[in-house]
């Protein structure tokens, strides 16, 4: 018998039944914010039903959340509403919730793998694409829409058909300066954004290998960027390491057990994948994105494509509205384009490490005089203290950066954090699609180091220069 | 969930690649805790000049004349017909809910983005998958004839133009039969609850860790 990938180890587990190729699958973590689930609450007090196994999900609200003082609640009388919403559905189901003002709150992503609520082995849903960031611990976790929500909190399962596999292996090892956002960045511009698309990614390789639970996190949370639902990376010691005394994780001889079931989650020699993408590590520079998706991407010393050396028509035609909406001329350098506001947060790069990373470029320089703000937004109020007591605070206060509170903020822009028509921004979000960070707004995605680099020198600049 | 059989319908022709979900329902109208009313802001960015914010009276509001949904000949479509990578981005339901609640009841593309897929499947809306050279030719005529539909016969899977040309397309069988039926995923699971709690009890003997409650 040929060996399993991890993907269908973690497939395996959890089939409950299967018919005609469709499975239901056992969801043994649900995690719930405010955005995607008051409907499907609703739908389960119309139908009269209720929660199958509560203790499975862990709910926070995290979108509409304010990162200014909160002491007198949310200002915008629709985001109100809809953060007591889930407040009082989590109540009447008696479902676990931080609520916005309690220290474990923050984004749902970056909140789950901090608490141990995600596990390696784990099945992982949530009302949100970029659900996939769990797939780090080497569990199987990926977005679903609100009927889906409504789903899987009434029967613990979903109905699933098995996707393809595929493994991106990155060799070798990256250069310095070069981080888990260049690398995610550098493979969604080689495979598109819809490269992914009908598979399960598996991130290998020696450089995903040497990278952190942060920086597999990253990884992970673009893969649906790359149009795969999951992303996922083997469990090897950086997971355990990182999952070891965190609140939920199991203790004493369970957490013995489970560490022994863990050791098994990896692709076997013999799997065999439906695709294999190898990427050179060594040859990934910092990436910057330029365009409204976010493939279109270059290395920070390359230039704005020109649309008319593109030879695929609809492609050429997607360049230029991109280069429209972005304001850019083709063939300008990368480092020429100036920006307005730096965005560092998100959960793709609003973890501990990422503001480390963000403070050591910072440090004793001051954010440019056109940049006209700089905000550090963490991913959780644990990240958020962690680095006050490692006093990254003050490096960003001191340079001229904000320091807020913890939520999804520009990354979306539901909350009041956005760009206004034109401006641009250097963000270290995941998507730059048109709109995204509020209407008419220009995002170019970078790695938090590189987003540093751009509010102090107020251009895009190249991080290892800079660093020299 | 309304049944779909036969839909014989207007087109209208969205011809972008790597349409979003940003693009199609913008993040500000998901604050609503309802499912309904998402039809007016639709493509909101796209489709009209001022800047919309939830509660405001579309009627009042600035028309974009030159986005394709706003031409007069597209009114009343119920079929789009759009480029590849359809629906990527976001999980948000909203998305289809806006295009359901718009008056669409099918999007034909040469691909679709997997979330919004299986979401389409959730609230009626058949989501088909055609050669990106049929699409082409649809693109073509529906540009070329006002008044343009097309037949979609979700039993029969085919879509027929009106010069009588059927094209075929997959649909996975059991979303097939939920679609013509109008079921509900939910019930249906829950006639395996008897499963469903033989798999809890055998994977809690082997990974009791996977079942601690999280009020703890
Ligand atoms: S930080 Fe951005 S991408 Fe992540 S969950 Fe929040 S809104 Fe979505």
């Amino acid at each position: 018998m040929a060996g399993r990938t991890l993907y269908d180890k973690l497939w395996d587990a959890h089939v409950v039944r299967e018919e005609n190729g469709t499975a239901l699958l056992y969801i043994d973590r649900h995690l719930v914010h405010e955005v995607t689930s008051p409907q499907a609450f609703e739908g389960l007090r119309l139908a009269g039903r209720q929660p199958w196994r509560g203790g499975s999900v862990l709910a926070v609200p995290d979108h509409n959340v304010p990162t200014t003082d909160r002491s007198h609640g949310i200002a915008d009388p629709v985001s109100r509403t809809q953060v007591e919403t889930l407040d009082a559905n989590c109540r009447e189901f008696r479902i676990t919730e931080f609520s916005m003002n309690d220290i474990r709150q923050g984004i749902v992503h970056v909140i789950g793998p901090e608490q141990g609520a995600t596990l390696p082995g784990m099945t992982v849903v949530c009302g949100d694409s970029h659900t996939s960031t769990h797939g780090a611990f080497g569990a199987l976790a990926f977005g679903i829409g609100t009927s889906e929500v409504e789903h899987v909190l009434a029967t613990q399962t979903l109905l699933q058909k098995k996707s393809k596999s595929m493994l991106i292996s990155v060799d070798g090892q990256v250069g310095p300066g070069v981080t888990a956002k260049d690398i995610v960045l550098a493979i969604i511009g080689e495979i598109g954004t819809a490269g992914g698309t009908g598979y399960a990614i598996e991130f290998g390789g020696e450089a995903i290998r040497a990278l952190s639970m942060e920086g597999r996190m990253t990884v992970c949370n673009m893969a649906i960027e790359a149009g795969a639902r999951a992303g996922m990376v083997a469990v090897d010691e950086t997971t355990i390491e990182y999952v070891r005394g965190r609140p939920y994780a199991p203790r004493d001889d369970e957490w013995e057990r489970a560490v022994a079931a863990w050791s098994e989650l990896h692709s076997d020699d013999d799997a065999e994948f439906d695709r294999v993408v190898r990427i050179d590590a060594a040859g990934i520079k910092p990436q910057v994105t330029w365009g409204t998706s976010p493939e279109m991407v270059a290395p920070v010393n390359g230039r704005v494509p020109d649309p008319e050396q593109e030879m695929d028509s609809v492609r050429a035609d997607g360049m230029r509205r991109a280069l429209e909406y972005m304001g850019l001329s083709p063939n300008m350098p990368i480092s020429d384009i100036a920006i307005d506001k730096v965005f560092i947060g998100s959960c793709t790069n609003s973890r501990i490490e990422d503001l480390r990373a963000a403070a050591e470029v910072v440090k004793g320089r001051k954010v440019a005089n056109n940049v006209k703000l700089a905000m550090v937004v963490p991913g959780s109020g644990l990240v958020k203290a962690q680095a006050e007591q490692e006093g990254l605070d003050r490096i960003f206060l001191d340079a001229g950066f904000e320091w807020r509170e913890p939520g999804c903020s520009m990354c979306l822009a539901m909350n009041a954090d956005r760009l206004e028509p034109g401006e641009r921004c250097a963000s270290t979000s995941n998507r730059n699609f048109e709109g995204r960070q509020g209407q008419g707004g220009r995002t170019h995605l970078v790695s938090p180091a590189m987003a540093a680099a751009a509010a102090v020198a107020g251009h895009f600049v190249d991080v290892r220069e800079l660093a020299s | 969930m309304q049944a779909f059989t036969v839909v014989d319908g207007l087109v209208a022709p969205l011809d972008r690649s790597n349409v979003d979900t940003d693009a199609i329902i913008p993040k500000q109208y998901l604050k609503s805790v309802k499912r309904t009313g998402f039809g007016p802001n639709a493509f909101d960015d796209w489709r009209y000049l001022d800047p919309g914010e939830p509660g405001m009276d579309a009627s009042q509001r600035r028309v974009n004349p030159e986005f394709v949904l706003n031409q007069p000949r597209y009114q009343g479509a119920e079929i789009l017909l759009a480029r590849k990578n359809f629906g990527c981005g976001s999980s948000r339901e909203h998305a289809v809910w806006a295009l359901t609640d718009y008056g669409f009841r099918a999007v034909i593309a040469p691909s679709f983005a997997d979330i919004f897929f299986n979401n389409s499947f959730k609230n009626g809306l058949l989501p088909i998958q055609l050669d990106e050279a049929v699409v082409d030719q649809l693109f073509r005529e529906t540009e070329a004839t006002e008044g343009y539909r097309l037949v979609i016969d979700l039993a029969a899977q085919t879509v027929t133009t009106p010069a009588g040309e059927a094209f075929g397309f997959e649909v996975d069988p059991f979303r097939k039969h939920c679609l013509l039926n109008g079921l509900d995923d939910i019930a249906l699971t829950l006639q395996h609850a008897d499963e469903i709690r033989a798999y809890e009890q055998k994977r809690r003997a082997e990974a009791p860790w996977l079942f601690r409650e999280t009020a703890s």
